[in-house]
């Protein structure tokens, strides 16, 4: 991975991901929403979502956001992870490791096809 | 909580829910003195005397959803086990300071965690904040205290509407963190 620091190399990713219209709307293709309360701090938020900006790095995705949110009330699942892409319903997931992150983007963001293992009921929500 | 840093996140979501606009997250290893203190610092809603005084009370919470807060609690009881202290200032309308000091050395002392991984996450979490990370580095026997400081201002004013979940963007901030306290701990 190349070094970048200094401002000027960030006025430089911006032309580049201009030139490449990165920057269509605010809106994306795909929202990943991490949730970081206390629970899911405990259980492992963090290197979640660390590990889907590793892949959004990684695969070079210019069209996923993450955000978190605060609780989503489901603490012995988390980290609860929810995916939404387009105008789909969201897909939530429990237990969301850096290793089920990965197959999430992969199988899911990448594939179309939900990760099921880690699906979240409606009903238990 | 396995490490100190996921206490940082869990303080800085406190002051996000206080409706902070800045939030300034200080963490300084000082050799000379044996010391570890953090710090996350807000312009957010602040709080009354009484309820700073509830906060350290295990059942005491702001939250509706559920009755046990204990993030706070657990952050001063691990101080206190490490001959260090918990400090809490706050006024109403003018913000909250949140304080850990930890002996460096002490055995039970939990590891401080990855702070590059912590400052780039809670700069992705929450880009409507203004974030400071500042990391201080004071060697044992020569020199004064190495800092270093990442205040995420001028980024977001070079990105202008570009995301920070950016490919090249998350590259730029990863490596930035990571090589600054890396340097400051050389």
């Amino acid at each position: 991975m190349p070094t970048v620091k200094s401002l000027e190399d960030l006025k430089r990713i911006r032309e580049e991901a201009m030139k490449k219209r990165d920057i269509k709307t605010t809106e994306s293709r795909v929202q990943i929403v991490v949730g970081m309360g206390t629970p899911g701090i405990a259980a492992g938020a963090r290197d979640t979502l660390k590990e889907f900006l590793n892949l959004i790095e990684e695969k070079n995705l210019t069209d996923v956001t993450v955000r978190q949110t605060g609780n989503f009330g489901l603490d012995s699942l988390e980290p609860v992870v929810q995916v939404i892409i387009d105008n789909a319903a969201p897909v939530t997931y429990g237990k969301v490791t850096p290793y089920a992150a990965r197959q999430i983007m992969e199988q899911h963001i990448l594939g179309g096809k939900v990760v099921e293992a880690n699906v979240i009921p409606t009903e238990a929500k | 909580m396995k490490e100190i840093a996921l206490h940082l996140i869990d303080l800085a979501e406190n002051s996000v829910s206080a409706n902070a606009k800045t939030i300034h997250i200080r963490v300084a290893e000082d050799f000379r003195t044996d010391q570890l203190s953090v710090s996350v610092e807000d312009d957010g809603k602040g709080m009354g005397e009484d309820t700073v005084k509830q906060l350290s009370d295990p059942f005491y919470t702001s939250r509706t959803t559920r009755n046990v807060g204990l993030g706070i609690p657990l952050l001063k009881e691990q101080a206190e086990t490490c001959n260090g202290r918990m400090n809490i200032s706050s006024k109403p309308g003018a913000g909250t300071k949140v304080e850990a000091f930890f002996q460096h050395s002490h055995i039970d002392r939990m590891p401080l965690g990855n702070l590059p991984s912590t400052f780039l996450t809670l700069e992705v979490a929450h880009p409507e904040i203004h974030w400071v990370f500042t990391y201080s580095y004071q060697p044992p026997f020569k020199g004064s205290p190495r800092i270093y400081e990442f205040d995420d201002q001028p980024v977001k004013e070079t990105l202008d509407g570009l995301s920070l979940t950016h490919p090249d963007v998350i590259t730029f901030l990863r490596s930035s963190l990571e090589e600054g306290i890396a340097e400051a701990r050389k």
